[in-house]
């Protein structure tokens, strides 16, 4: 279904042409394009088949320091026509930014690195049914208490994206994604009631995604220990994320280290560079060109080369992540982190993000703990980026003597992040890559558990 | 898990304004896509066959503009143009779906193909007639003035009043970001059955972000509001300059918050946004999709008592120009007011089409679907506790010690165990009856069949929130709206630091 890379790359260059006529002084245009199939499966039933192709196109026009952006899916003639102009009148009404423009010419990236992001397998819908139909009768045949399901998805998605600008930057990579999983729900007896979870298997290449059965197992397995949760009483006790919940501290660090945050005042990390904001055995990487990972690109939203960057080194906030609007507001350089959604400004984001693993196994973190949380999921949003208080739900385990002793439910964590940062005592040696963000088990010192 | 969400990101927000060209209410010719009758007609009969139920082409153009300002200048402009058609057909459960945001006839007898797939059965030939049939009697967003006529220097005067006035009400706000969103979608449906409806949807959304200074204490405020109104609206009771006035006073007020405690205490909730409790702890649980597969913690809870008799609850989405409130969903069924919980007994679902044939209860006007890329689940419109008899003051001064709530970031539920969260941005401590100290942000917690059981006390206050909820469900986000009287709720687990 795809266009070849010649006809996006010359639309784009068209693009880049059409804007200089208008007499911008620089501009960049995005066009991507893709295809998706996703099916979702329950009760053994096709519950859901999606398919779509799609594409889009964006261009940001300055002129001088006044810019402004605009999308479109329309790629007829009269819609370009019209989106160059409107783009343009858009940026004559906006005040001079003083820092805007787009990155200088010597720091685009000079070549596009196959960073074996795309695996041009096609799903068949049959199979994609197949897989998920597997993973949710695996998950169901555990126990007999598993009557009941959300069901199991199977997506499969490629694309396509192309950026060029007027420092003559045309860049093309194209990429793919596989994912499954599955949502049981476990019935108890009355007082039990429901539960749900979840598993989940998510790859750039179709042979690496998991086996659905173990996916299925996996998240059956997840939703039977939740039976009987019951609330803790309101204490201080140490608390131990899992690793998926581990990952949203990496989250709440990437924003807090985001040039935009910082030069908006809004980061609980503001002017702690260089600093240690944890122990000495904390690393955390952000790295763009890992082969095959879900974070990794050959070059950022601006163009420009991704690359290593530290963010903590023993322990010191070695690097914030940056691009070029918000490095320049800081005095900095780009990091290559900047984000792009087709047709809009570009911001930071993290690549693949994650915490150097320990040499603890998450047995021996929970085994060290006499009295404590073991958390497996969160919800809700009680985080201020500001301030860095933290206040969220939780579920998971009690730890009594070194052991899971009971599920729990329907308690709060609270905490400040940059206490629970100086607080990580104990990192894993289970780092295994699920996504953009990837952490082990970690352990902090302690927090209030809000209960009864 | 479905949640709530207060768009005030201080990193950036999405875009808006329209400038297709305003269609008078409700008819929307198919030529406003550029095709004609017959070639929809073709694809709803190649979708068609024996073994579908029901089948719907969704054909939506959206025209979105964004204007913000930071640093004491709008330096950002951003406009985006989507349009595209959406194809579904259902099969007793089943469902199949496809879109593409080309129009062309061939793109949707792709699209049709697709749909189709999951009815496993040969192509059909039976043509189906697309009569216009009209529905709806609302036109709940009249605007004589489309949206864009707005110029968008009129958008960046304002947001220069809104800086002015924000820093002017404390020297000690040292940032302030503003932003004004508009969004004109233009939606049409014609079905298997026969319906063909469309409608012009304006929305708007100003927001305003403060940060506070005092020595190394920082602190962030944020207000908003709007819906789907003229742009007028902001000007008139000079609702921008209040809003900037909120957002500042709660940055200012935080400076000097304490901890909040942690533990079950009994919670007044402010009348308005906090209405946030009934989407997240009562909504999502009684949208029929997971009742219907019985995955959500009210399943087969009808009739019975789920609050107290003080408590009755309604979604309503035919409240004029509120956030909420749609002319006709978007499967062309009209908007109503659902009673959910009427004197504390669960009275009814929210539905779509799929889930209301499947369950055989009636269709309550809440299809809707994020865009032509999204397939329409049972959402919420505006949803709110109606006005009870109690005095405010009095409900303050009948908590001897405990928590009052009146902002709130967003919430979150876990349908199943019923598990909710909601997060507040404003608080302060209650003692002996007074309102004490501030406190600083904390979640509260507590479970959806469970917590309208300790209401005790409703205010004669009900208000409706200011026009700034999203809401989030399997990757889709809509505007909703929410509302709620003062009330008391005996115990609830709040999420502090402080023992």
């Amino acid at each position: 279904m795809h266009e070849s890379p010649e006809v996006l790359k010359t639309l784009a260059a068209e693009l880049i042409g059409r804007v200089k006529a208008h007499g911008v002084t620089e501009a960049d245009v995005m066009v991507a394009e893709g295809d998706s199939l996703s099916v979702q499966v329950r009760l053994a039933a096709v519950d859901r088949l999606s398919k779509a192709r799609e594409k889009s196109l964006g261009i940001r026009v300055f002129f001088g320091k006044r810019s402004a952006s605009a999308s479109t899916s329309d790629f007829s003639e009269a819609s370009l026509k019209q989106l160059v102009a409107d783009t343009c009148a858009l940026a004559k009404a906006v005040a001079e930014d003083e820092t805007s423009g787009l990155p200088e010419q010597a720091a685009m990236a000079t070549g596009v690195p196959d960073l074996d992001l795309y695996d041009p397998t096609t799903m068949p819908v049959e199979e994609a049914i197949d897989v998920a139909q597997r993973a949710e009768r695996a998950a169901l045949d555990v126990d007999p208490r598993m009557t009941n399901s959300e069901g199991a998805e199977c997506d499969s998605s490629s694309g396509a994206v192309v950026l060029a600008n007027t420092h003559g930057f045309l860049g093309y990579h194209r990429s793919s994604r596989f994912s499954l999983s599955v949502a049981p729900v476990v019935e108890g007896s009355d007082d039990q009631g429901m539960q749900r979870d979840y598993w989940y298997t998510v790859s750039r290449k179709r042979h690496e995604l998991e086996d659905p059965e173990s996916v299925g197992r996996t998240a059956a397995e997840r939703t039977l220990r939740r039976l009987g949760a019951r609330k803790v009483g309101t204490q201080r006790v140490p608390v131990i994320f899992d690793p998926e919940t581990a990952c949203s501290m990496l989250g709440h660090l990437a924003s807090a280290v985001s040039g935009y945050s910082l030069y908006k005042g809004a980061s609980f990390l503001l002017g702690q560079l260089g600093k240690p904001i944890a122990l000495q055995h904390v690393n955390v990487e952000d790295n763009g060109c890992l082969p095959g990972k879900l974070g990794s690109r050959p070059f950022d939203g601006e163009g420009l080369p991704t690359r290593k960057t530290m963010i903590l080194e023993h322990g010191v906030l070695s690097n914030y992540l940056l691009d070029t609007y918000s490095g320049r507001k800081l005095g900095m350089a780009s990091t290559g982190n900047a984000s792009r959604s087709i047709g809009d400004n570009p911001t930071v984001s993290p690549s693949n993000l994650f915490f150097h693993p320990g040499e603890t196994s998450p047995g021996e973190i929970i085994q060290s703990v006499t009295q404590g949380l073991y958390v497996t999921e969160l919800i809700g949003f009680g985080v201020n980026m500001v301030t860095g208080d933290y206040s969220r739900g939780a579920s998971g385990f009690w730890i009594e003597n070194g052991e899971l002793a009971y599920p729990v439910e329907e308690v709060t964590i609270a905490g400040n992040l940059k206490q629970m940062f100086q607080d990580i005592e104990s990192i894993g040696n289970d780092l295994v890559f699920r996504g953009k963000l990837a952490s082990p088990t970690i352990r902090i010192r302690e927090m209030m558990v809000g209960g009864h | 898990m479905p949640g709530l969400v207060k768009r005030f990101s201080l990193a950036q927000i999405l875009m808006v304004v329209l400038s297709v060209e305003i269609m008078s209410e409700q008819v929307v010719p198919f030529e406003h896509f550029a095709l004609e009758e017959r070639e929809v007609e073709q694809a709803l009969a190649r979708v068609h066959v024996r073994a579908v139920d029901y089948a719907d082409i969704y054909f939506e153009s959206t025209i979105s503009e964004s204007v913000s300002m930071e640093e004491g200048i709008v330096k950002r402009a951003v406009k985006s143009i989507a349009q595209g058609a959406g194809v579904r057909a259902t099969a007793g459960e089943k469902t199949g779906f496809a879109y593409s945001d080309d129009l062309s006839p061939r793109d949707l007898e792709i699209a049709a193909d697709t749909a189709r797939y999951i009815a496993d059965s040969p192509q059909g030939d039976v043509p189906v007639p697309v009569t216009h049939r009209p529905v709806g009697t609302h036109n709940l967003y009249p605007l004589e003035q489309p949206l864009t006529d707005v110029a968008t220097q009129e958008r960046v005067d304002l947001l220069n009043l809104i800086d002015q006035e924000a820093r002017r009400y404390d020297p000690r706000i040292t940032k302030v970001m503003a932003s004004i969103n508009t969004n004109h979608k233009v939606m049409l449906v014609a079905t298997t059955e026969g319906l063909r409806a469309g409608d012009v949807q304006p929305l708007s959304r100003l927001q305003v972000t403060c940060i506070a200074e005092e020595g190394s204490n920082r602190q962030v405020g944020t207000f908003g509001g709007g819906g789907r109104m003229a742009f007028s609206y902001y000007h008139e009771q000079d609702r921008a300059l209040a809003y900037a006035r909120e957002a500042a006073r709660q940055a200012i007020l935080n400076l000097d918050a304490v901890d909040a405690p942690a533990g079950i205490l009994p919670v007044v909730l402010g009348s308005g946004w906090p209405g946030i409790l009934l989407h997240e702890a009562v909504g999502h649980g009684l949208e029929a999709d997971f009742n219907r597969k019985k995955t959500s913690a009210f399943s087969n809870l009808i009739g019975q008592r789920v609050a107290s008799d003080v408590c009755t609850i309604v979604d309503d989405g035919t409240l004029p120009a509120r956030r909420g409130s749609l002319n006709i969903d978007d499967e062309g069924t009209p908007t109503t007011r659902t009673v959910l919980i009427e004197d504390g007994i669960l009275r009814g679902y929210i539905t779509d089409r799929l889930n209301a044939r499947l369950m055989g209860i009636p269709l309550t006007g809440n299809g809707r679907r994020e865009d032509f890329r999204s397939l329409v689940l049972p959402r919420m419109t505006n949803t709110f506790m109606l006005a009870g008899t109690s005095e405010p003051e009095d409900i303050l001064r009948s908590v001897k010690k405990g928590l009052y709530a009146v902002s709130f970031g967003g919430g979150q539920v876990d349908i199943t165990n019923g598990k909710f969260v909601f997060s507040a941005s404003e608080a302060y401590l209650i003692e002996d009856g007074q309102v004490t100290k501030p406190v600083k942000g904390a979640t509260l917690i507590g479970s959806g069949p469970d917590v309208l059981k300790q209401v005790s006390m409703v205010g004669h206050d009900l208000q409706l929130d200011s026009g700034i909820g999203t809401c989030g469900k399997e990757g889709q986000s809509v505007p909703v709206g929410v509302g709620l009287p003062t009330i008391r709720i005996d115990e609830i687990t709040v999420g502090g630091t402080s023992a």
